[in-house]
């Protein structure tokens, strides 16, 4: 099989449902142009912080290409807290270890937002000389001579559930707490396992891709679930649904699909089964940097919410033109 | 004496460290110690109520949906609403999938690699080294497994989406029932699906068990922990909560009771929060006091009536009565497979029990105020949640997650929790490589049904009835 060019690759990235073409550009033929230092496949550490492991859990969906197949062919997972086989001091030596045999060459990918400032320590991982050390210097520490860092899940691109409200654990984003080395940011409560994978070889492959003014892939983010949304006719037409198990527009149900960036709708969850409004239940705009303080409350209609002295949600792009039949 | 520290305890969700001391190659006493902290409590105070369900279900990505439950639970209990059967039934084939999905990971792919030589690859490699007992044949099967079971834990999670929209964090149960409907495709989709796992359930995982628990049948007598149970109970049968699948109750000092809620408190002496942590869930307020004197973890200590008690499916399999052996870290593994089993025979008979066609939502209004509460078991153990509402927003929220039971540290009383009390006693031969600790660490997954006479503790394994 003759190798892909990157707009080809964008096409099967882009192709949704079960049309996925991810499996084809993950063939051995095409995994060769790797040449990745680590036993022909690249070291990726994967740091989880404050984050429900949803993420992780997520990326174990993915079918094409099998998980297994991911694991063992196509990258190879230095360091990954849910799955790796070391635990305690054989497992947190593999940080100096990577950083040092793979510097500028390994990717590093954080799930889960950063404790920082007076709360830094709210979150730690492993000890040096008998002291904890914060999930927020190790983030900087690999970040520094990783080759890029890719922030998966909505905590760990924007801050997401645990810096919703008052913040109790000072949380914030990667991009909050590094610098000076490329960064994607791949949202989603929890994300898509073909959105960093693609992302993933996309950056291996072909390097950083397109991004928007969030750092996110236009290859998966470049559409508005409004736009792509199967009961879009029923909203142009104004039929709305007035209980969420009647078939119609949830718009007026609290749905935040127009302020949602994410093809959702083609693409779907869970090996193309379904998806949050096939399941009769409102999109919360769970990519969005607004997740979910300016997302909710998520069942009441969207323009009318958003706290006091900050602008309501408004759709981007998205026309609300059946919106008040 | 010597200590030993395990930072992180990896393969499982979330962080957690333990600390044990030995002593002529034994653990004598054991710390646990949560790592990270993101206090739910205070991002739910003032929101839409309904929107408890969604939130709360990212404490945790490996069991959202017993969040998701307990809330729905206890906003159905605060707004005071009945579920229709449709939507009590497809809440539990939501739920039961996830078990399956929970369960499966919990044996395959988080606890194996402690006892199985995997191929030397990241990420199986630099383990901790040590006896590792399979002859080669089994342990290849076992390998080949994790792979398989890869593949069945992500069709379980098709088959919760085919009514909870997606997995993780489902968007389906609603205060009040569910949004989906008992759509006639969906049923015979999950049915499909349900087919393929049972059989591995039934053919690999209660064989796999078997193998591992023969050859490891030293782990009988170690991780045994407070020998007190509680379930909160699980998969309501009837609408009106009377019956359910997993029985709710209490086993403590060797006698069996029924659960009495009140007597559920929490005690925060060697955590880190203030004196508000103490006291009734639906009292008290979480407010983080990092570096406290005389604390060591994020996590609470739970009790019940004063008393530790484990939770998770080697308790709720004793309290039914379905699994009484003995315990042990393997009797936990044990009871976690047959477990696995009951659920995949139930989850087809719900399915017959849905009625096309018929509500599964009923309308909710928000009280200007209530209170509530929601109790359920997720696949590691008993969770509660209690909610007050007031001016129709959420005035306090407290959830009480099944390891903070497990890994709860000691209490006021000094009382070590009941991981901290498995650990004692372990055989720690080499402190470099401290296997029997991880491997007791891991039985609790900080994550049946017929009769089962399986395992007479110390003796060869015999037979699984499923
Ligand atoms: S408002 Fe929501 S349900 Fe309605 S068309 Fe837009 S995305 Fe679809
Ligand atoms: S439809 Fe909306 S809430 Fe659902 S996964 Fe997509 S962006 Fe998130």
């Amino acid at each position: 099989m003759r190798n892909l060019s990157r707009r080809e690759f964008l096409r099967l990235c882009g192709a949704t449902g079960a049309a996925l073409g991810l499996t084809h550009a993950i063939k051995p033929e095409i995994l060769e142009a790797f040449a990745g230092p680590a036993g022909g496949r690249p070291p990726i550490v994967w740091l989880q912080g404050g984050s429900c492991s949803g993420c992780s859990v997520s990326l174990l969906n993915s079918v094409q290409p099998e998980i297994g197949k991911v694991l063992t062919d196509v990258i190879s997972l230095q360091f990954h807290q849910t799955l790796m086989a070391a635990a305690g001091e054989p497992a947190m030596d593999v940080l100096p270890a990577v950083k040092k045999q793979y510097a500028g060459q390994y990717y590093l990918i954080v799930e889960g937002s950063v404790s920082t400032g007076d709360k830094v320590m709210y979150s730690t991982l492993g000890e040096r000389d008998g002291k904890p050390v914060s999930f927020a210097e190790w983030v900087k520490t690999m970040a520094a001579d990783a080759k890029a860092v890719i922030a998966v899940g909505t905590c760990a691109t924007f801050g997401g559930i645990p810096a919703a409200g008052s913040n109790p654990a000072g949380s914030k984003a990667v991009s909050d707490v590094i610098g000076g080395v490329p960064l994607i940011n791949v949202p989603g409560c929890p994300i898509h396992p073909d959105r960093v994978l693609g992302t993933l070889v996309h950056a291996i492959k072909y390097g950083m891709p397109e991004l928007d003014h969030l750092k996110r892939p236009t290859v998966f983010f470049g559409k508005c679930v409004h736009d792509l949304c199967e009961r879009r006719p029923m909203f142009d037409e104004g039929k709305f649904a007035t209980r969420l198990s009647e078939q119609g527009c949830l718009y007026k149900l609290g749905c935040k699909g127009p302020m949602a960036y994410n093809d959702c709708p083609t693409r779907r969850y869970n090996n193309n089964t379904s998806w949050c409004v096939a399941a009769n239940a409102p999109c919360v705009a769970c990519v969005e940097p607004g997740f979910p303080d300016h997302t909710s409350p998520f069942f009441e209609r969207m323009p009318e919410y958003g706290p006091a002295g900050t602008p309501s949600p408004q759709p981007h792009q998205g026309k609300i033109i059946g919106g008040d039949k | 004496m010597r200590k030993i520290v395990i930072d992180p305890v990896t393969r499982l969700e979330g962080h957690l460290k333990v600390e044990v001391m030995a002593e002529g190659g034994k653990v004598v006493a054991a710390e646990a110690a949560g790592t990270m902290y993101r206090g739910f409590e205070s991002i739910l105070a003032g929101r839409d109520p309904r929107d408890a369900v969604y939130i709360t279900q990212r404490i945790c990505g490996v069991c959202p949906v017993s969040h998701a439950t307990a809330a729905a639970f206890a906003l159905d209990d605060a707004f005071g609403v009945q579920v229709p059967t449709n939507g009590r039934i497809i809440r539990n084939l939501i739920l039961g999938g996830n078990f399956l999905q929970s369960h499966i990971i919990h044996f395959y792919n988080l606890s194996l690699p402690d006892y199985v030589q995997f191929p030397a690859i990241a990420p199986f490699t630099r383990h901790y080294t040590g006896d590792y007992r399979l002859n080669k044949e089994t342990n290849e099967r076992l390998v080949g497994n994790y792979f398989k079971a890869l593949e069945i834990r992500r069709k379980c999670h098709e088959m919760v989406a085919l009514f909870g929209g997606k997995m993780p964090h489902q968007v389906a149960i609603i205060a009040g029932g569910t949004s989906m409907t008992a759509q006639k495709d969906k049923i015979d989709a999950y049915r499909k699906l349900l087919a393929e796992i049972a059989q591995f359930v039934e053919k690999e995982y209660a064989e796999d068990t078997r193998l591992l628990a023969n050859a490891y049948s030293d782990y009988f007598q170690v991780g045994k922990g407070p020998a007190n149970f509680l379930s909160y109970g699980a998969f309501p049968l009837d609408d009106y909560g009377r019956d359910k699948l997993i029985g709710a109750g209490v086993y403590i000092g060797g006698k069996p009771a029924g659960v009495d809620i009140g007597k559920v408190t929490e005690d925060a002496a060697h955590s880190w929060y203030d004196k508000a942590a103490d006291g009734s869930p639906d009292k008290t307020a979480t407010n983080a006091r990092y570096g406290k004197a005389g604390a060591y973890s994020w996590v609470k200590a739970p009790r019940y009536g004063g008393e530790v008690c484990e939770v998770g499916p080697l308790a709720r399999m004793w309290i039914a009565g379905r699994y009484t052996s003995g315990v042990s870290a393997m009797d936990r593994i044990v009871a976690r497979t047959l477990e696995a089993a009951l659920i995949t025979k139930s989850l087809a008979n719900w399915l017959d029990e849905l009625d096309p066609g018929a509500p599964c939502e009923a309308p909710v209004e928000i009280p200007y105020a209530a209170t509530g509460v929601g109790l359920v078991e997720a696949p590691r153990g008993a969770l509660g949640h209690w909610i007050t509402v007031r001016n129709h927003r959420i005035e306090r929220y407290q959830a009480v997650v099944p390891t903070t039971w497990n890994a709860s540290p000691r209490d006021a009383g000094g009382k070590p929790g009941a991981l901290e009390q498995a650990l004692v006693g372990l055989p720690v031969p080499d402190a470099d490589n401290p296997l029997a600790v991880v491997r007791t660490v891991h039985s609790f997954d900080p994550c049946l049904a017929c009769a089962v006479h399986v395992i007479t503790p110390g003796k060869p394994v015999g037979e699984f009835k499923l």
